[in-house]
């Protein structure tokens, strides 16, 4: 019972916030005031705020910013021995160095080295804190442009990329992680920047206390769904989630934008409706997810559940199974990928569950920004069929979606599954497979989730697997790096497309959009497009397990 | 001189990301460190350590093993949780198991570097030792009387389906925990073999131990962290009657002391009670 209590609060926390929220977030993407700060910013990086760019140009600027990004981390990465606080740490190597990179600029996050003793201080909150920060403001900025394209009237520019990287950095991101780190040190996260402490424990023993900045790189970890812990074990480290509130509040944090997106979207297009649809949608997806894990873990089913009697396996004792479970699924119904308990000792089902919210195209709500465009792309697809069934040009927002934007929409869905099968082929035709450390149908889902994690842009980990070899290092940065900037190319395109068209008046035949018909239809549409494309992959590997 | 457009936009980005490390990377991170030092704040945001007496003796937050030099419980001491963690509650090389729930076949060899147990015996061996250290019987389903995992490899004549032609213990070595399935007599393993590549069917067999054994989840089961402070008040429960013998306390007094360093549910509803094992045992120790 309290179990679902922690999940009904969430939600209604989330519903309170989604229009004051919302609306501020759209005056801080719509706005043209800017404060000093911002004006500072411009100057010091030479840009002109008042230039409004092409979606050509405006891509290019995500990508440089995105190459400069990638280059400056990895050889800061390499020469972490040089600098300050690096706690006697060596540089980190190579394919880990290029994996971390680009894991960090990409909002993935996935985590192919142990922090506590390969990253120093200096590393950790000037270089991949950094990017927690940049790359959710990336994410949230191309979704705003996709949003100016439908709310275009025939035009042919999308804003400015650099004015909304830093208007979405200074007024959402920023304020919002001074107040959530503050909160969680009074909770007792750490926020020093010592090496640590040894410490005699009672019995005698010596334990090395670690120390760092993490109750700052926690905020924006949490609010930017990045997830890329501080320590190894993530979330469940007690400095990263001292207690069950701190838990709920992480929970929260990494909700909060994606779920208050649709709003803006409403706003911008002009029809508040509009961005209700949306949040429904994610709403219907994300709570019968939750549902489904914290059910299956519950219940613990499983030769080892059922001989320890619950799924306490890889769980801390504070946070108990519920609360575990619904974290697991929140962290991949976004593109967070933190972690609080470990999904590779989950029931076959339970493990499943989290690997299907990726599969789900992290749509519900997705990352910041990503969610949002992933949503409005399967909206696309779904006013598409519904066309075909009445066999009229569909139409979404009065936007014609011709064949240019069915090519752009439908090229966005096939990159993620491509990436995910044949990565995941690739990996038992070299023989890579066998660093998973469980065999059969288990080992299976562990290579499976892996790539499923790094082309989604996840991060979160079947943590029984070694990857931190120069295989695996090489074939998840592809994987991480293909599965976030082809996408955000796509997407920049079809908005561009849709700006230059001008308005259709709605008209009798035209397939209302924002009532529960279409909700249904959207939620049909993605669960039939995931289920077609993975379900075979899945039956081989926790299904497979499950029943057997 | 212009430059090209290609140039100058690269140019920006490299200037923005050094505007954002400065400002994110630095400032921020920096500031906060600076109101963590605030009265009130720095024993938190310093780790939240515990000193008795002029000397560090742990973090709050985190879990210590109360072991000998050899790994033994100590017994004047609440027991953790198992850790993954290192050699255990190691905050260096912080872990979880990362076992799976079917992993129920051991490697079983001559050389200790090449065995390794599957979580069901872990689990199985975990349960018996907390049983015999309690004093109370540390039976589970799925387990044999010797503390590993109660597994069969069952052969067929036609793999799947037709009689059984074989059956392997596949966990032990020495006398297999029941002498006959379906008629057929039941061989122990031998170091080496993987009986499931040679076709045998995985077959876990529950036994009659209660469904809700007397050793807790918690007490059998690594925690996510490794580091878990807590243990569940069951577990700390089991606990009570040996800490008060070892002690020579009431079991009242014992158990008074336990509900003082229970962490309830937070706001009542969020998470899980929890017993904090270090300052539990701290308490106990300035009895």
């Amino acid at each position: 019972m309290a179990g679902w209590l922690f999940v009904i609060t969430l939600l209604v926390a989330l519903v309170a916030v989604y229009r004051p929220f919302g609306d501020y977030m759209y005056r801080v993407v719509t706005g043209t005031r800017s404060n000093v700060a911002e004006r500072g910013v411009y100057r010091l990086v030479g840009v002109n705020p008042a230039a409004e760019q092409t979606w050509g140009v405006y891509a290019r600027s995500v990508l440089a910013f995105s190459a400069v990004s990638i280059l400056f981390l990895y050889l800061f990465l390499r020469v972490q021995d040089k600098l300050w606080l690096s706690l006697g740490f060596d540089p980190v190597t190579t394919h880990v160095a290029w994996n971390t990179a680009v894991s960090f600029v990409t909002n993935t996050n996935w985590q192919a080295y142990s922090g506590e003793s390969t990253m120093g201080h200096l590393v950790q909150m000037a270089g991949l804190a950094v990017q927690n920060f940049v790359s959710a403001s990336v994410g949230i900025a191309v979704a705003v442009a996709l949003v100016r394209g439908f709310a275009a009237r025939g035009g042919a520019t999308l804003g400015n990329f650099w004015v909304d990287l830093t208007r979405i950095v200074l007024r959402i991101l920023l304020p919002i992680c001074v107040l959530a780190t503050i909160v969680f040190m009074v909770a007792g996260m750490v926020q020093n920047l010592s090496g640590g402490t040894d410490v005699t424990t009672l019995t005698g023993a010596t334990q090395h206390v670690t120390g760092g900045p993490v109750a700052s790189q926690e905020a924006i970890k949490e609010l930017g769904t990045n997830g890329g812990g501080f320590y190894n074990v993530n979330s469940a480290h007690p400095f990263e989630n001292p207690t069950s509130w701190t838990n709920w509040l992480q929970l929260f944090l990494i909700l909060l934008i994606p779920f208050s997106l649709p709003r803006v979207f409403g706003r911008m297009v002009g029809q508040n409706r509009q961005g209700y649809a949306i949040a429904a949608v994610m709403a219907v997806l994300a709570i019968a997810s939750i549902a489904l894990t914290i059910g299956f873990e519950v219940h613990g089913a499983g030769t080892v559940p059922q001989a320890v009697g619950a799924a306490m396996e890889g769980k801390e004792t504070r946070f108990g199974v519920p609360n575990s479970a619904a974290y697991a699924a929140v962290t991949t119904l976004t593109s967070t990928g933190a972690v609080n308990s470990f999904h590779d000792s989950y029931t076959s089902f339970g493990g499943m569950m989290p690997m299907i919210n990726m599969m789900l195209g992290e749509v519900a709500p997705g990352g910041v920004g990503a969610g949002l465009y992933g949503l409005l792309i399967l909206a696309i697809i779904t006013v598409f069929v519904a066309g075909l069934m009445v066999g009229r040009t569909p139409e979404y927002l009065g936007k014609k979606i011709g064949a240019r934007e069915m090519k752009l929409a439908s090229l966005y869905f096939l990159v993620t599954p491509t990436i995910v099968l044949a990565g995941t082929a690739a990996a038992f035709a070299t023989g890579n497979n066998s660093t998973a450390l469980n065999v059969g149908p288990h080992g299976l889902s562990e290579v499976l989730y892996a790539f499923t994690s790094a082309g989604n842009n996840n991060g979160s980990a079947f943590g029984g697997i070694t990857v931190n070899t120069p295989w695996w290092d090489t074939a998840l940065g592809l994987a991480m790096l293909l599965g976030r900037f082809l996408p955000i190319v796509l997407v920049l395109a079809l908005a561009g497309s849709l700006a230059r068209q001008k308005a259709t008046p709605e008209s009798e035949g035209t397939l209302p959009t924002h009532q529960p018909l279409f909700v249904g239809m959207v939620v049909g549409v993605t669960v039939v497009l995931v289920a077609l494309t993975f379900l075979p992959a899945l039956a081989l590997g926790p299904i497979a397990e499950g029943l057997s | 001189m212009r430059l090209p457009t290609w140039l100058a936009q690269h140019l920006a980005a490299l200037r923005a990301l050094l505007v954002f490390t400065v400002l994110l990377g630095i400032a921020y991170p920096l500031l906060m460190v600076a109101v963590g030092r605030l009265p009130g704040l720095d024993n938190r945001t310093g780790g939240s350590l515990v000193t008795v007496a002029d000397t560090t003796v742990g973090s709050r937050l985190i879990g210590q093993a109360f072991t000998d030099a050899d790994g033994n419980p100590v017994p004047r001491y609440f027991q953790s949780r198992p850790s993954a963690a290192g050699d255990g509650y190691d905050p260096t090389s912080t872990s979880a198991s990362n076992l799976g729930p079917e992993s129920v076949v051991d490697t079983l060899s001559d050389d200790p570097e090449a065995a390794s147990a599957s979580l069901l015996t872990e689990v199985c061996a975990r349960s018996l030792a907390v049983g015999e250290l309690e004093g109370v019987d540390g039976s589970r389903p799925y387990c044999t009387a010797d503390g590993v995992g109660a597994v069969l490899a069952v052969f067929h004549r036609d793999g799947f389906t037709g009689p059984v032609t074989r059956v392997v213990s596949v966990n032990q070595t020495g006398t297999p925990f029941v002498a006959t399935y379906e008629g057929v007599a039941v061989e122990s393993a031998r170091n080496g073999e993987d009986y499931r590549a040679m076709g045998g069917v995985i077959t876990a067999i529950r036994g009659d131990a209660p469904a809700h054994p007397v050793v807790p989840a918690d007490a059998v089961t690594a925690s996510a962290s490794g580091l878990d402070p807590h243990i569940s008040p069951a577990y700390a429960e089991l606990q009570v009657a040996r800490i008060a013998r070892e002690r020579g306390l009431s079991r009242a007094e014992v158990e008074s002391l336990v509900e003082e360093h229970t962490d309830g549910r937070a706001l009542g509803f969020l998470g899980e009670p929890g017993v904090n094992v270090l300052e539990l045992n701290l308490a106990l120790d300035g009895k």
